[in-house]
């Protein structure tokens, strides 16, 4: 069973005068998530991420298709009781204290008193606020709330959990603090959908990713095989910049530090390059695959057309 | 259900208890009381009637002046700040977050409503130096009071459901203050004709009636309050507010949030 199945969803907003027209905002999603794994919802600003977790946690309504989290309708209340969401650049209520907010949430989610009392000092230990419990919201800073946000999420012990954004806008401590949150999380067998524009983050948590651009799914991808896959480039490094002057229409790319030479060059073109470095008489100092990073299967992903099918 | 009712309604009253301005508003409804026996210096052999018309009708005012002010941000402001998103994600109804909202306002409005009669009842003492079987008379002008807030939380909870705060406070005083002279539009449709007649007829039965609620210059002048007037006034207070309250519930259920 799938831990998430989105089938065909689709948003659009009435737009002009009239409201006659409707610009999409997001375009037939299909996609699933398996159990236990961290999923990347990656894209830039405007993409669709947060109106797909808009969707999915029932804050506004799809104008087609609709998705399962656990087997069941995402609309089914009783999922929603398996299921934690941390909003992009969440505000929560202010007057309360950690521990009050905690509470409450945990309230809403059919969690009994005893073990609120119980689990929510643990909880806060482990987002790391054991000793800001009872101080008052109005007083944490934004990676503070961010952990509350974390916290939130969490505190009725989800399956899955939604997150959106959750690195935004922290600086660098509060980024690491959060992605070994999300770390946590993942070694606790916990499935996770995020959603991100910051490649770097999905690139070390996620099992998988998804492409989203203009409101269309442009491609999943999993990590392992993308950090692996080939790119049909090889980095050739030598010693002997004359050489370079010979070899120059065999290598795309080159860079030339005092006597040293790193240049690229094609897996098709290598023997033809190594060949001519021999008669040059440069000296090798290495050959090296050139793997695939997220960042370039991002750019291919998102600079397709815009009508292009996944 | 009333697990998570009861939480959001205690939410609402604990947001409320820790805002600033509520308590100005009590201390000086607190402090308008208390001075009323001052009265007793400017109008002699008045002052009883002075305290009960000015004490009620500052409980009354000030109560309608915090449930609009707190009522309309009751949803708007869970929207702005995306509170609300935390909410909807967790297994709760829309229609039980609305009514959770209702519920905690009305609770504040009860508790602050209690305080303003312990200080009115203490000047009342203060002016009379004695407790008079009258007295009790105050409580059923409270009660209308009550029924009153019921009418105008529901009242701004529908226009703070789709409006904007600023035109949700317009559209509930503007009702509100219509709602005062509902009898006087009665009259008017009585005495108009065609047209005019059913329109003002209409305008009359929908918009809410809170001249029927006031009894405070009759109990001022210790004038007995009907049974039948109270049992009216209850049905009415009920099905009104539960039918704008429903309105409110039937809009936000279909509304994408932004």
């Amino acid at each position: 069973m799938h831990a998430i199945e989105i089938h065909n969803l689709t948003k659009s907003y009435p737009v002009g005068f009239w409201k006659k027209q409707l610009r999409p905002a997001l375009k037939g999603l299909t996609l699933t998530v398996e159990a236990g794994e961290t999923f990347g919802f990656i894209g830039p600003n405007g993409a669709g991420k947060t109106t797909t977790l808009k969707l999915l946690m029932g804050i506004i309504f799809p104008t087609a298709g609709g998705a399962t989290i656990l087997g069941k309708d995402f609309r089914d209340l009783e999922i929603k009781r398996r299921i934690g969401f941390l909003p992009e650049q969440p505000y929560f209520y202010d007057y309360l204290s950690a521990t009050e907010l905690l509470d409450y949430y945990a309230s809403l989610s059919g969690v009994d008193a005893a073990e609120r009392k119980q689990r929510i000092p643990h909880l806060l230990e482990q987002v790391g606020l054991g000793d800001a419990g009872n101080k008052q919201l109005r007083k944490f800073s934004k990676g503070m709330l961010q952990r509350v946000g974390i916290a939130q999420a969490i505190v009725h012990d989800p399956e899955v959990v939604f997150l959106d954004e959750p690195m935004s806008g922290l600086d660098p401590i509060g980024r690491h603090e959060i992605r070994e949150l999300i770390q946590s999380l993942k070694d606790a067998g916990k499935t996770i959908f995020f959603s991100t524009h910051i490649l770097s983050d999905a690139e070390a948590l996620c099992d998988r990713v998804a492409v989203i651009h203009k409101g269309e799914l442009r491609g999943i991808g999993v990590m392992n095989e993308l950090r692996s896959s080939a790119t049909g480039n090889v980095e050739v490094i030598w010693e002997g910049a004359g050489a370079l002057e010979r070899v120059g229409t065999l290598v795309t790319e080159s860079h030339v530090t005092g006597a040293l030479v790193r240049a690229k060059t094609a897996n098709d073109k290598l023997d033809r390059l190594l060949e001519a470095l021999r008669q040059q008489r440069a000296r090798l100092v290495s050959v090296t695959p050139l793997q695939g990073t997220l960042e370039e299967y991002f750019l291919a992903k998102t600079s397709e057309p815009e009508t292009a099918t996944v | 259900m009333s697990a998570r009712l009861s939480a959001i309604a205690l939410n609402t009253f604990r947001e409320a208890v820790r805002d600033r301005v509520l308590y100005n508003l009590v201390i000086f409804v607190l402090l308008l009381v208390a001075s009323a026996p001052l009265f007793s210096e400017i109008s002699i052999g008045m002052e009883r009637l002075i305290l009960v018309n000015v004490g009620l009708s500052a409980i009354s005012l000030f109560g309608v002046i915090i449930a609009i002010f707190i009522g309309i941000g009751l949803v708007s402001k869970e929207i702005d700040k995306r509170t609300l998103y935390t909410i909807l994600s967790r297994p709760v109804r829309r229609w039980e977050f609305i009514i959770g909202k209702y519920f905690g306002l009305m609770l504040t409005l009860v508790v602050n409503a209690g305080l303003m009669t312990v200080g009115f009842y203490i000047a009342l003492f203060v002016t009379d130096h004695s407790v008079k079987r009258a007295d009790g008379l105050m409580l059923v002008a409270i009660y209308f009071i009550l029924l009153e807030f019921l009418m105008v939380t529901a009242i701004t909870l529908l226009f703070s459901s789709f409006s904007t705060p600023i035109f949700s406070a317009i559209f509930a005083f503007a009702l509100f203050a219509i709602g005062t002279f509902a009898d006087d539009l009665r009259n008017f449709a009585g005495l108009a004709h065609g047209l005019t007649k059913w329109l003002s007829t209409a305008a009359a039965y929908a918009v809410p009636n809170f001249a029927s609620l006031n009894v405070i210059s009759r109990v001022a002048h210790d004038q007995h309050v009907a049974g039948t007037l109270v049992l009216y006034n209850s049905i009415y207070a009920l099905l009104y507010s539960g039918a704008v309250a429903a309105a409110a519930v039937l809009i936000f259920e279909r509304r994408n949030l932004k």
